[in-house]
């Protein structure tokens, strides 16, 4: 596989919410706007990447029957320091997204991403992986955030272009999980294979 | 090609592991923890120079407490007298806590509002950060009219469709307001 | 009182699933069937409420009067993956075909998002039930809280369980099949739960 194909894959062919069906918390959560789901995507990307080189290189020395809870130590750790760097220079994206940023601990992406992938290849094709997948998942997070916005409260990246209120239930809960089940009829439907 | 999942290696790994871990997060936090409390610093100073007129220096933060609730305040100072007082308020909105800044002039006019955090639904109660129809009424608001809703018996129109969340934010400025007249009676 | 609106709140009007967003993975995972989405409730609820306990005590007494809360998130998810193992080796011993019916869903309840988010809200999030003072939970608050929490994750999750088993038999264009339709219906049950807030 190319190097190139590590970056792009996570785009369409593996992409991790259309596709993987994996992190359906965040993405249904954060996805009130375009911005919400742009920052919240970058923010898996950072943890996602980090983890990714630390764990392909740590995996050799890692005993097999404690490789999770190391694991798990170590996207921890990263996911303090995103929440230590936020809170110090994008306090107001750490408000907006409050409880998700720590609870990227728990995305499935990532974990995900180390088990079937960091353990078994190199640290560059890891850190490509990493960044693949993560953009992946920021497209994916800014689609579904910019369809709630529009339909929502019609702007668009935080620029107002429809007057008036939009149709609320696509802010709130039940829009998230409309739009990206409709969403991902649409991926099935135009994009798949 | 893992290491031999021997008790003695398992041992050896999960302490080294949470050993680098725990350093590299002890260097994190001190390397942040200025910036954090300087940012952090900065929003206060930002939302409480929203709220008060121009001029003046900012006092350390008081703390008081009326009719058995808790408030924060700030005193604006100029010149050796109070200018204005900007007041910490939180209220019972719709979806969770709603706490405001709200600058008061010394006579108890409300000069300006500012929203500190909320929980009220988007598109719905959390227009109270951005509706300027409701938000103007507050400012300038002098201290004989009742700071209530119409539908109160007060003065002010509410946000369309969001009455709770407009009726905490009223009752946050109003407890304010009644704070402010409270801190003149005592000096 | 206080109690009462905690559990109606958490259940109805803030209900995990359908209005915060926390455990989706395994609620699309294994709500195919009935039977295992009754299990999986089980499971979540037990070590919701105990992981909540013992977190809300690791806070208590050892993060910050040490000032450690910054460890918060680490500290947390290994009590919690600590947790999921005992419950996976008392449930082995106990109940092997509800041990089989859960397969890969019961280490996965480590990254059940629910679990660590149930335990962030519970010591960080200030509630306000019934127009009191905004406050941090105490312990039996807290204890209510967890407990009313994962019984809303199980009533959010048997009734999609049961629904999903009747759209498994009816006939749905190709491209909405599996999960698109699933997140739809979801999507019109949350509509439903909407109709809740504002009660508490």
């Amino acid at each position: 596989m190319g190097k190139w194909s590590l970056v792009t894959k996570g785009f369409v062919k593996d992409n991790p919410t259309f596709v993987l069906v994996l992190g359906m918390c965040p993405t249904l959560a954060t996805t009130t706007s375009a911005i919400n789901g742009l920052e919240m995507g970058l923010a898996t990307l950072f943890v996602l990447v980090l983890s990714n080189i630390a764990i392909s290189a740590l995996a050799p020395l890692v005993p097999d029957k404690v490789h999770i809870p190391v694991y798990i130590v170590v996207i921890a750790t990263f996911v303090t320091v995103l929440q230590l760097l936020m809170q110090a220079y994008m306090p107001a994206a750490y408000t907006t997204l409050g409880l998700f940023i720590p609870l990227i601990v728990v995305n499935c992406i990532v974990l995900g991403r180390a088990e079937a992938f960091a353990n078994k290849n190199t640290v560059l094709d890891s850190a490509l992986d990493g960044i693949g997948v993560g953009l992946g998942f920021t497209l994916s997070l800014t689609v579904i955030g910019l369809v709630r916005e529009i339909l929502g409260s019609g702007s668009a990246f935080g620029f107002k272009f429809i007057p008036g209120d939009g149709i609320l239930a696509f802010v709130m809960a039940p829009g998230a999980f409309l739009v990206l089940g409709y969403l991902m009829v649409l991926f099935n439907k135009y994009l798949k294979k | 090609m893992a290491a031999q999942s021997t008790l003695k290696n398992m041992l050896l790994c999960l302490t080294l592991v949470c050993l680098v871990c725990a350093a590299l997060l002890g260097g994190v936090y001190a390397m942040t923890y200025k910036p954090i409390q300087k940012t952090n610093e900065n929003i206060l100073k930002a939302s409480i120079g929203a709220v008060l007129p121009d001029g003046g220096s900012i006092s350390d933060q008081k703390t008081t407490s009326l009719d058995g609730k808790a408030y924060t305040y700030y005193e604006q100072l100029s010149g050796g007298a109070v200018q204005a007082y900007a007041v910490k308020s939180a209220t019972t909105g719709f979806g969770g806590t709603l706490e405001l800044m709200v600058g008061v002039l010394p006579d108890g006019t409300v000069y300006n509002t500012k929203v500190l955090s909320h929980s009220e639904t988007p598109g719905l109660g959390a227009k109270c950060q951005t509706d300027r129809k409701f938000l103007d009424q507050f400012q300038g608001l002098g201290p004989d009219k009742s700071v209530k809703l119409r539908k109160d018996g007060g003065d002010l129109d509410a946000i369309t469709a969001s009455t709770i969340t407009s009726r905490a934010y009223t009752l946050a400025v109003s407890n304010a307001v009644e704070l402010v007249k409270s801190l003149k009676k005592e000096n | 009182m206080e109690y009462l609106l905690i559990i109606i709140s958490a259940i109805f009007v803030n209900n995990i699933l359908l209005s915060q967003f926390l455990g989706i993975c395994p609620f699309l995972g294994v709500s195919n069937k009935l039977s295992t989405a009754t299990g999986m409730s089980g499971a979540v609820c037990f070590v919701i409420t105990l992981a909540t306990i013992v977190t809300y005590l690791i806070n208590k007494y050892l993060l910050l009067p040490f000032g450690l809360g910054f460890l918060q998130t680490i500290a947390f998810i290994l009590v919690i993956a600590a947790l999921v193992q005992i419950v996976e080796i008392v449930l082995k011993k106990i109940s092997p075909s509800l041990y089989q019916a859960l397969g890969i869903f019961l280490p996965l309840i480590t990254t059940n998002c629910a679990v660590l988010g149930v335990a962030i809200t519970v010591v960080t999030k200030e509630f306000t039930y019934g127009g009191a003072e905004p406050h941090l939970l105490n312990m039996g608050e807290a204890i209510v809280y967890a407990l009313a929490t994962s019984v809303g994750y199980g009533i959010a999750m048997i009734l999609f369980a049961g629904l999903r088993e009747h759209l498994a038999g009816n006939q749905v264009p190709e491209a909405f099949k599996g999960l698109p339709i699933a997140l739809i219906t979801v999507g019109i049950m949350a509509m439903a739960f909407l109709g809740f807030s504002g009660i508490v």
